[in-house]
């Protein structure tokens, strides 16, 4: 299994195929819905952003609430569709990485595309056995959303499978939602 | 009448929530093991691996099994003779959930207004509480706490009675194949048949805290449940949607008397960990 330090350089990320099992250590942040719609509406106004897209490796998730002597709670990936209709910009902004469970629709796809952006999956619900990867963890930006605000994570051989690569190939083939 | 004590039942489902998020109900448990010994899919058997290691840490280290530690459903079940005192049942209730999520650092996922502020209420209150009236003399208190990368991928479909058996299947599996990459597969299938749009909805999700082993009392919609259960674990979706031979643990039937023009059915997901319990006062 090929293990890679983040953030992901261009040849990494390039070189990774649908399918392939890897490991990732190094920083990811954490969004999911509510800092989404806020990341967007920064880059639709054109404000500084609280991370740098461009290097960033986007972990779907809200953990659960830290347990004294515990570095964080439970953090596995939620769903990534959720986050599809925001994609385009994000890419646009330079994000190239995202990690999260389950399928993207074709609109995010082809943005990721056109960029040569991967999509990595993590498997839902084993949230107790991400946490153990999950060396520290601070908060960046949009402490009021709670668990939904962005945290920066530094993870050590964090498993993921490489959903979608950067030619566009898709682990869940031609999947199409209702309604896209 | 018999009196019962309002805050008996609401320590039960505080001790009970504050376990859910921890451990696998046994017989989810016993499914994942058969289903990680039986699996032919290499990559499905890492998966069902991972998700079996994941109930390891989680009960000796005290993390939650899923970051998702879901919004609470209660279903209570009243006896007509009993007189409930001490308190309001649905505040008392209502604060178990407060407390236990506060207690063991589960996530507060609820929000106050679902469309316009979308705040979140920080105690994970209000639970979801359905009550029906009963014969006798005592409580039966279910609970569940559902996560909803799954409950976004359940789904009510207010058939016509043409489309009979075939438009239930073909509406059950459209359903599962949508769900197969999101709903943190292998799924529990809890299905309501007829009734009103409500009440199949309700059926449905009633349906997902059945035991797995258990059926329909009915032999033809036991049959049914058997058929859709080999149908669905043929698909070869697979735990995560990633393909292989585990991708349903347990479909479970509701039903109920119908309007002559309609044929109700709801489709409610739950996703492998299906945190349930249940308590008898």
């Amino acid at each position: 299994m090929r293990r890679f330090t983040l953030p992901l350089s261009e040849e990494d990320r390039t070189s990774l195929v649908c399918g392939e099992n890897i490991l990732l250590s190094g920083v990811l942040y954490t969004a999911r819905d509510a800092a989404h719609q806020r990341l967007v509406r920064a880059i639709d106004l054109q404000e500084i952003l609280p991370i740098e897209l461009k290097d960033a490796v986007i972990y779907y998730a809200g953990p659960s609430p830290t347990a004294p002597g515990e570095v964080i709670g439970s953090i596995g990936p939620t769903t990534a569709g959720r986050m599809d209709s925001f994609m385009p910009k994000m890419v646009e902004a330079g994000l190239r990485v995202t990690i999260g469970k389950g399928a993207r629709n074709l609109s995010a796809k082809e943005a990721m595309k056109k960029a040569g952006a991967v999509y990595l999956g993590a498997i839902g619900g084993a949230g107790a056995r991400y946490a153990t990867c999950v060396k520290s963890v601070s908060i960046v930006a949009y402490e009021d959303l709670q668990s939904e605000a962005i945290r920066r994570l530094e993870v050590v051989d964090f498993p993921v499978t490489v959903i979608i690569d950067a030619t566009g190939k898709d682990r869940y083939g031609d999947f199409v939602m209702a309604g896209g | 009448m018999r009196e019962i004590d309002v805050r008996i039942i609401a320590a039960f489902a505080k001790q009970e929530l504050g376990k859910l998020a921890f451990e696998y109900p046994k017989d989810i448990a016993k499914s994942l093991k058969e289903a990680y010994l039986s699996e032919r899919d290499a990559g499905a058997k890492d998966i069902l691996g991972v998700l079996i290691e994941n109930e390891g840490i989680a009960c000796s280290r005290s993390i939650p099994l899923c970051q998702d530690t879901g919004m609470v459903v209660f279903f209570l079940k009243l006896g007509q003779d009993v007189h409930l005192v001490h308190g309001d049942i649905k505040d008392v209730l209502d604060q178990a959930v407060k407390d236990s999520y506060q207690e063991k650092y589960l996530r507060k996922s609820v929000v106050g207004d679902p469309l316009f502020e979308r705040k979140n209420t920080l105690d994970n209150a209000p639970s979801v509480l359905h009550v029906e009236l009963v014969p006798g003399e005592s409580v039966e208190l279910e609970i569940m706490t559902k996560g909803f990368g799954s409950e976004n991928m359940s789904r009510v479909v207010m058939l016509t009675p043409a489309d009979g058996i075939e438009g239930v299947k073909k509406a059950i599996l459209e359903t599962v194949r949508i769900a197969a990459p999101n709903a943190c597969l292998p799924m529990i299938l809890g299905i309501g048949i007829g009734g009103t749009m409500e009440k199949a909805a309700l059926m449905a999700k009633h349906a997902c805290l059945r035991t797995i082993g258990e059926s329909h009392p009915e032999e033809r919609y036991a049959d049914l449940e058997k058929e859709l259960f080999e149908t669905i674990n043929r698909s070869g979706y697979g735990p995560q949607g990633l393909g292989g031979d585990t991708t349903c643990l347990n479909v479970a039937i509701e039903t109920y008397p119908t309007h002559i023009a309609g044929l109700p059915l709801a489709i409610n997901v739950g996703c492998h960990v299906s945190r349930h319990s249940k308590g008898v006062f």
